[in-house]
Parts: structure tokens; C-alpha cells; sequence
């Protein structure tokens, strides 16, 4: 797909304007699943801005993103790059067609280290 | 019987602090622009009441073009806002009449635009010249 | 009707190479009151202009049209011509034939047929000019600044000096401002209260100098040269003449724990106090909020123990009137809140402060006088980090913080790592940053020798958040050079909190008619060549109340404010710009739709008392204009639906006029 195509459909879906960043790196200093990314939240914004899109769709760190919402409710600038990932996310997976998880493939893809993205979303929708 | 070739009659109002001056400019640098443009210097866009837009158009004016610093830089802080806001209801009021949106127009202009002020009064008059004579407000009474 | 002459300029070439000048001068001859027409090669030159002065005698002419280069370029000349024949000077109006007709068109045909049409424009305007006499006032020699902060004191010792009479309205009990409470000042590191105090007392003892302390301005009437302002001295129950400051009233006051301010709240003052050892004036005040005796009628200590007598419990808010020629608005800032910054924690534990409260707890006078404790359990701390930019740049949208760029906190913060380093050689101190911005003199070597001598480590990044764990502060921040998100243990952490304008300056801006931006900054009357000035005439700005600003640059706009007030109160009376708004009585309904739009306060309302023609008398409300306020925008004429309302110089008629002599 054209990058720069793919660039304007992420930025349309998420509402986020990248350019507005002025790469001050806080949503990366307060990201708690900071460690377990390949690339982190501010690194997210840049190469989005930049049509970079496909390693991010590639990339382990998609689904690493607890989507806590920590760095859009920091950010100063009022980028909100958890928007920006799930964006992503949604790319990610409209391109895999209709290979919905049935219940059974869950159990195997539980990590015992971070919380579920599930679980933490549905935190995030009910306790505001 | 000599055909006379269609020139628009053009009023131009232009504040004394920024547009006049980018008139001088464009003088200045010796920019063309077409003779049908007449200015008329006014302290502020803001002087201007949209009376005086009616009565040009009545007095056979083809198109009128309103100039004035650009938002935020006007001399007397605030008074091309309220041209903004005039000219949009008075437009929209000839609008209604049936008078084309392309006769009238509202364009900032610095004292450092006189490239700017040439283009756009070349652009102005071309686009007011193909739309040929004005004749729906024009006052018959006040031809000769 | 007029007598008009034409006169029409060949500037040399330049007017007479595209333009027909002599059928220009023959074709206005035939216009309606034009008496006499005629053309010359240079008619700003001094036979041009004799020329002019002979015609006026000779026709006896009661009005001029030049056609000439742009009024830009010569219409003052043209008007001294005027006067110099005996004419009243508006009585010139000029064609512009030059930049706006022979340098723009090519051809002669063309070029002339222009210039006769701007001509006869012109002759039409002049035919409905009228003699303008330009209004003059009185100025009164006096000038008020509000607020004594640096830049305040130095307006007004710059006023003073210049032999002219300056009153300083300050709302806290001292002047001093927020330099007062600093420790050291960048880039050459000397003590803020050494350069700062002399200058207090200087003007505290400036025979030419009132300091107004503990009051407010809360009303402002009149324009330029003759405002009248009212000053509420707020009651301090302690009588200033008599007061000696001997600080015995403080010590003995048994209500010891309110916080004090001037230490930001890092520790307690009496109910009973003097802000700081060097205060001016240094006297005693009694904080109505927290005093026994003004609560409870039951206590009396400090009247007691005064040996001068100066207690009085009694006492009143006073307000005084005084006229002032010119008022100067040094407001000041203040830091913002960090309420809303919950991921710093700023109120969740002591040892998280701002810059400001790290300047008291350096201080020598400060709260722990001079050493670096923390405030939580007084230890010395081991860890220091610096965070920047809070609150500063922001989103417009934001709600927490600012958009604009502080400008300040990338220096104070490179000297507080500096000197922190530099007393406590064993400290680790981390300062994470954006930018580091550091346009001024000697500023970026400042902040290199923090990174190279001082062995600050400055990171490019930003801290996420602070948590506090027992004694520590959890900062997790990340390094975005190295790539890595770094937890850094800290024993305290010192936020630059983003400057925000004095909360008082929204009030007073309405009172003065002065424009602010959307920040609440003042706005000055042009951004870059009149940058002390408010539109407002007779209003001046010094200091931070105009935008962010450093001490060198606050001093140096005060001293700049100060020369334009001096400029103003030298002169006797004020010659205005007769080109002004006027309105018609008895067309006024006092709608007060122009004094809405008006941007300068301008315009006022006054019952008027009307005689009918059935010999009865009413009172009517009508507009009235102050000439030597409005600067001739003309935007009321607009906003007036009765037409009363009209602009001299550029009336109705006369445009009216010019626009039928174009489309003719």
C-alpha cells in the first residue's frame, strides 16, 4: 500500500496530528510497559509523521501497549500517542481479514507477566 | 459605430497603515497592475461602511475590493476583525440581492506586500472583467 | 463654496514621463469649485511651494489639491505650505499619481485618464473638508506606577531622576517584588538581595518618590496627560508614620504558626509581621486573617509591647485620589499552580517543590537559612532532579499549563544545578530537559560550565512521573538519546514551574483600557517598534506584565518605559490628531454600539440636557468622544445606526464623495 496513503488513514482513524509533538519524550518516560516495546510511545508519533508504518505493523510493541492511556493524559502537547497506537493496532488487525480468535487459541496467548490488554481497557472504561 | 473594449470600474479601499502603504510598494517596485483599479485611502478597513460598497456599486461600479492589515496587525488593534465580521454579512446580503460573490473582496495586505498587491489586483480585475458589467444595482438615474 | 487650486507635479520624469500633466491640470480645471489648476516640475520644492503660497493669495483659495507622489511621502510638507499661506493645514487633500497611477501603468493615455480621475476625487473631497484644529490638553506632571518590583523601581527612579513626581502603588506590604525572594541571579552569579535592596532603599529615600504599600488601584478615569486614579491603602492597623520597625511586635505576637508567604509557605511567620529584614517601607503589618485581636477582640500583645505606639486596631481602608499624566504597569508574574500536574506529585510530598521554593530553601534568609535541606525531614539530599518545562509549551488546548516558552527556567534551572554542585560537590543532580534554551549574553557558556566544570547531568527527555516510596522519590523519566527509560531514586525534586501573568493584571487591564493577549499578557501598541507602549495612549509597560522576561531585559524595558513617560511629561500640553471621531447630539439615540467597538475607551456617555421645540427641556443620554483619547480608527462610525457618529478628515460625505467622482 502507498505510504503515504497508509500514513493519512492512520492519522484520520486516531484524530491524532503527530506534527504537533515537540519530541519532549514524555509519554516515554512515563510508559509502563516501556521495557517490554521495540519501539516506545515517542518513536510511535515520529514514525508515523514519517510514513514509517510498516515495521510499527510488524512489531511485537503493538501488542505490548497496555493501552493505560498514561502518556495522552501527560502529554503536554496533546498528542495522545496511545490513539496513535490503536490505530495502528486496528490496521494491523483489518488486515488479517476475518481470522477471529476463537476461546480455546486464548489460554496459549496469555502472558503471565503483564496484564491482560482486555482487562486493563476495560479498567481504563469504567472507572472514569 | 466604434466598439469600446470592456473595462471594469474597480473601487479599491485601503487602510492608511498597511494596504495603502503596500500599494506605495508595489509603486515603488514599479508592479503593473490594471488602470481600472482606483484607491481610495481610509485610516482603518474598519472605516469603511458597507454604505459606501452599495453606493459604489449603485454609481456603476463593476467591483469593489477592501483591503486592510492582516489579522492580528492592525494598527488600531482590533479594527480589522470587525471589517471581517461586516463584510462577511454584507456579502452575504448581496449574495442575496443576486450579486456575484466574485465582485467583492476582502484582502490583507502589509506595507511589505507590494508583489502581493499587485498580483491580487490583477487577479481581482480579471476575475471581475469576465464577469462583465455590473448591472443589477447600478442606479440608472445616476448615468449619464 | 470652495476655491480650490490643482496643482499638478511632473516630478520630473517620474509623474510626467506616463501621465499628461498638463491635460491633468486642464481637465480638473472644469471641476466644481476649482478655481485655478497649473502644473510644475517639482511642486515640493521650495519654488514649487512658493508657487502654491502665491497662488493661494493671488485666487484667494480655501483649499489645495496636490497631485503629487503619495501622502505618505508628502503630505505634512504639503500642509506646512498650507499654513504658511494662511490656510488651515487640512485643508490639502492629495492625488496620489505617482506610486499608485504613472509607476504602475505604462502607457500615457492610460496613466492620464487615471490621474484626472484620482484628481477629481481628490477636488471632490476638498470641496467638504473643513478646518480641523487639533485639541490640545494639559498634561499633569506626575506619573503613577503600579507595582514594586524590580521593574517598578526602576521605571520610577528613572522618572524621579528626570525631576518629575512618581508614586509606586505596590499590594504586598513591601516593594521588592519577586527578585527580593531570589537567591542569586544568572549569568554572573551575584546575590539578588545585594543589587536589589540598595535600590530600595534609593527610592524609598527619592525626595521625587511616594511608595503607596499594601494598597491597590481600584479605579482609573481620564486619558493621557490627565488620568484620575483612586488607591485603596488596604488597613495594616499599624500607623506606618510612627511605626520604627523595630521587629518587637513580631517576636512577642503569640500566633506564630501562619504560613509565610514570603518563604512560599516553607515556614511560619506571626500574625504580626515584616516580610523580610529589608523590607521598605520596613514596617509592621497585622494579617487581619489570622490576628487574635481583630478576630476575637482578646489579646493586645503588640499594642503593649509597641514602645512607638504605632498599633492601632482601628484603623480603616483609606482611598486617596491623585491625577497622574502616565501610568506605567509593572505587574509582575507569578508561578503557576502545579495542582493540576498530578504526575509530579508536587502535593503529594513535601520534598517535590518549585523552582521559586528551591530559590528560598538556597537563600541565606531562607527558611533553613541558606542550606539545602529537605523540607520533609530536614536531611541534606543526595539526589537531586530538575525537571523543566512544566507547564510551559503546551497545547492551546491544554488545560494544565501555558503555550508559550517561560524563557527564564533554562538559566535558573543551569544555576541552581550549578551552585548546587558547586556547595555540594557529593550531590548527584540530573536536569531533564527539551530544549535548552539560552539566547542572551554570556547565557550559553553559563550553561556549558554547569554541563562541563559542574558535572550536571542534563538529559533529553522528560520525566513521566514521580512517585513517592518512603523517604525517596521514584522518578521514571526516559533518556531519549540513549533510548532508555531511566528510574532514578531522588531525594528531592524541583519542578520549573511555567510564569504566568499577575492575577490582578486582568482587573486592572479593564480598568485602564488596555488590550491584553490571550494569556493576560499586556499587549504593547507594536510588537516591534513601540514595545513599551500599550495602544492605549498615556499607558506604558515594564517588566514581566508584557511577557516573559529576565532581569537585564525587565530592567532595560523599565529604563525604556520610563524614558517614553518622561518624553510625555516634558511637554506641557498634548497636541492631538484632529482627524478624530465626533458625534451629532442631536442625532444620538446613546445606543453605546460605538463604545463597544471602540479599542481605546474613547468614548463615554453624558446626560445632556436638550431644549424641544415645544420649549420643554429633556434629558437625553448621548455619546460623547474625548479627542485627545481616540486615535481616529473610525470603527465607531460603523457600529452607529443612527449616523451620528462620524470620523473628521475621512466624514461619510467625503468618501461618499470620493467614490462618486471614481465611478463617474
Amino acid at each position: 500500500m502507498n505510504k503515504k496513503y497508509l500514513r493519512d488513514d492512520i492519522i484520520r482513524m486516531s484524530g491524532v496530528n503527530p506534527k504537533k509533538c515537540m519530541r519532549c519524550g514524555k509519554c516515554s518516560g512515563t510508559c509502563p510497559a516501556y521495557d517490554e516495546m521495540e519501539y516506545h510511545p515517542h518513536q510511535f508519533v515520529s514514525m508515523v509523521e514519517n510514513g514509517d508504518i510498516e515495521p510499527l505493523l510488524s512489531s511485537d510493541s503493538l501488542y505490548r501497549c497496555l493501552t493505560c492511556f498514561a502518556c495522552a493524559e501527560r502529554c503536554p502537547r496533546g498528542v495522545e500517542p496511545a490513539k496513535l497506537i490503536e490505530a495502528v493496532r486496528l490496521t494491523a488487525i483489518r488486515r488479517q481479514g476475518a481470522n477471529r480468535l476463537t476461546p480455546s487459541d486464548i489460554p496459549a496467548m496469555l502472558d503471565e507477566d503483564i496484564p491482560q490488554q482486555a482487562l486493563v481497557s476495560a479498567f481504563r472504561k469504567y472507572t472514569k | 459605430m466604434q466598439v469600446k473594449e470592456y473595462k471594469p470600474l474597480i473601487v479599491a479601499f485601503c487602510c492608511n497603515w498597511c494596504s495603502y502603504a503596500g500599494a506605495d510598494l508595489a509603486g515603488n517596485n514599479r508592479l503593473n497592475y490594471p488602470a481600472e483599479v482606483k484607491i481610495i485611502r481610509v485610516p482603518c478597513s474598519c472605516r469603511v461602511n458597507p454604505m459606501f460598497i452599495l453606493r459604489a456599486f449603485q454609481r456603476g461600479a463593476d467591483g469593489v475590493i477592501l483591503c486592510g492589515c492582516h489579522p492580528g496587525d492592525c494598527h488600531y488593534t482590533s479594527g480589522n476583525y470587525f471589517t471581517r465580521r461586516r463584510m462577511a454579512m454584507l456579502f452575504s446580503m448581496l449574495d442575496f440581492l443576486g450579486i456575484e460573490r466574485e465582485r467583492t473582496r476582502v484582502e490583507w495586505v502589509s506595507a511589505a506586500e507590494g508583489a502581493k498587491f499587485a498580483a491580487t489586483m490583477t487577479e481581482f480585475a480579471e476575475q471581475v472583467a469576465a464577469l462583465g458589467e455590473n448591472k443589477r444595482l447600478e442606479d440608472l438615474r445616476c448615468k449619464k | 463654496m470652495q476655491r480650490i487650486g490643482v496643482f499638478v507635479c511632473w516630478c520630473g520624469s517620474n509623474i510626467a514621463g506616463t501621465v499628461d500633466v498638463a491635460a491633468v491640470a486642464d481637465a480638473l480645471k472644469n471641476e466644481p469649485g476649482v478655481v485655478f489648476s497649473t502644473d510644475y516640475q517639482y511642486m515640493c520644492s521650495q519654488a514649487g511651494q512658493d508657487l502654491i503660497v502665491s497662488s493661494v493669495k493671488e485666487y484667494s483659495l480655501t483649499g489645495l489639491v496636490i497631485c503629487s507622489c503619495s501622502p505618505r511621502m508628502h503630505e505634512v510638507t504639503f500642509r506646512k505650505t498650507a499654513a504658511a499661506a494662511g490656510l488651515n493645514p487640512y485643508m490639502v487633500e492629495i492625488a496620489n499619481i505617482r506610486e499608485q497611477c504613472s509607476w504602475v501603468h505604462k502607457e500615457m493615455p492610460i496613466g492620464t485618464e487615471k490621474a484626472i480621475i484620482l484628481g477629481k476625487a481628490a477636488v471632490a473631497k476638498v470641496n467638504l473638508n473643513a478646518p480641523l484644529t487639533p485639541g490640545e490638553s494639559p498634561v499633569t506632571k506626575r506619573a503613577l506606577v503600579i507595582g514594586g518590583g524590580i521593574a517598578g523601581i526602576q521605571t520610577a527612579l528613572d522618572i524621579a531622576d528626570a525631576g518629575f513626581p512618581v508614586d509606586i502603588v505596590e499590594k504586598k506590604p513591601t516593594i521588592g517584588g519577586k527578585m527580593a525572594q531570589l537567591d542569586k541571579t544568572f549569568p554572573t552569579l551575584d546575590c539578588a538581595a545585594c543589587i536589589l535592596t540598595p535600590k530600595m532603599v534609593d527610592v524609598a529615600q527619592h525626595e521625587n518618590v511616594r511608595i503607596f504599600s499594601y494598597s491597590e488601584v481600584t479605579d482609573v478615569k481620564g486619558f493621557i496627560g490627565n488620568f484620575d486614579v483612586t488607591i485603596k491603602k488596604n488597613a495594616r492597623y499599624v500607623n506606618e508614620d510612627i511605626c520604627t520597625g523595630c521587629g518587637d511586635c513580631v517576636t512577642k505576637c503569640p500566633q506564630k504558626k501562619v504560613p509565610n508567604e514570603f518563604n512560599l509557605g516553607m515556614d511560619n511567620r506571626s500574625a504580626i509581621y515584616i516580610p523580610f529584614a529589608q523590607a521598605v517601607p520596613k514596617v509592621a503589618t497585622i494579617d487581619p486573617a489570622h490576628c487574635t485581636m481583630l478576630k476575637t477582640g482578646k489579646c493586645g500583645v503588640c499594642s503593649k509591647v509597641c514602645k512607638a505606639k504605632a498599633i492601632d486596631y482601628t484603623q480603616k481602608d483609606e482611598y486617596i485620589t491623585e491625577k497622574y499624566g502616565a501610568i506605567v504597569v509593572a505587574t509582575g508574574f507569578d508561578p503557576i499552580s502545579m495542582d493540576k500536574f498530578d504526575e509530579f506529585a508536587y502535593s503529594q510530598s513535601p520534598d517535590v517543590i518549585t523552582s521559586l521554593e528551591f530559590e528560598r530553601l538556597t537563600n541565606a534568609a531562607g527558611p533553613t537559612a541558606g542550606k539545602l535541606l529537605r523540607p520533609s525531614d530536614g536531611e541534606h539530599p543526595q539526589k537531586i532532579v530538575f525537571v523543566q518545562c512544566v507547564g510551559s509549551r503546551c497545547d492551546s488546548c491544554s488545560e494544565k499549563g501555558k503555550e508559550y516558552c517561560s524563557k527564564i527556567c533554562c538559566m535558573y534551572t543551569a544555576k541552581h544545578a550549578m551552585l548546587t554542585r558547586d556547595k555540594y560537590p557529593d550531590t548527584e543532580v540530573y536536569v531533564f530537559y527539551i530544549d535548552v534554551r539560552t539566547p542572551g549574553k554570556n547565557f550559553d557558556e553559563f550553561y556549558r560550565r554547569a554541563v562541563e566544570e559542574y558535572g550536571v547531568h542534563y538529559i533529553k527527555g522528560m520525566v513521566g512521573k514521580v512517585t513517592p516510596e518512603g523517604k525517596k522519590l521514584m522518578v521514571r523519566a526516559s533518556d531519549l538519546l540513549d533510548g532508555k527509560q531511566l528510574n532514578i531514586d531522588a531525594d528531592l525534586v524541583v519542578l520549573a514551574a511555567a510564569i504566568e501573568p499577575d492575577k490582578s493584571a486582568r482587573s486592572l487591564a479593564t480598568m485602564l483600557t488596555a488590550s491584553m493577549d490571550t494569556n493576560d499578557f499586556f499587549t504593547e501598541a507594536h510588537p516591534k517598534l513601540r514595545p513599551v507602549e500599550s495602544p492605549t495612549a498615556g499607558v506604558f509597560l515594564s517588566g514581566t506584565c508584557q511577557g516573559p522576561k529576565d532581569i537585564p531585559e525587565t530592567v532595560s524595558q523599565a529604563g525604556a518605559a520610563a524614558a517614553k513617560v518622561i518624553g510625555l511629561l516634558a511637554k506641557d500640553k498634548l497636541k492631538g490628531n484632529p482627524c478624530v471621531a465626533s458625534s451629532d447630539e442631536l442625532m444620538c439615540n446613546g445606543c453605546s454600539s460605538c463604545e463597544k467597538v471602540c479599542p481605546y475607551g474613547a468614548i463615554t456617555y453624558e446626560d445632556k440636557e436638550f431644549r424641544m421645540p415645544d420649549r420643554t427641556t429633556r434629558i437625553r443620554r448621548v455619546a460623547s468622544v474625548n479627542p485627545a483619547v481616540c486615535q481616529g480608527c473610525g470603527c465607531c462610525t460603523v457600529a452607529c445606526p443612527s449616523g451620528a457618529m462620524d470620523l473628521r478628515g475621512f466624514m461619510n460625505e467625503q468618501i461618499m464623495a470620493e467614490v462618486d467622482a471614481i465611478c463617474k
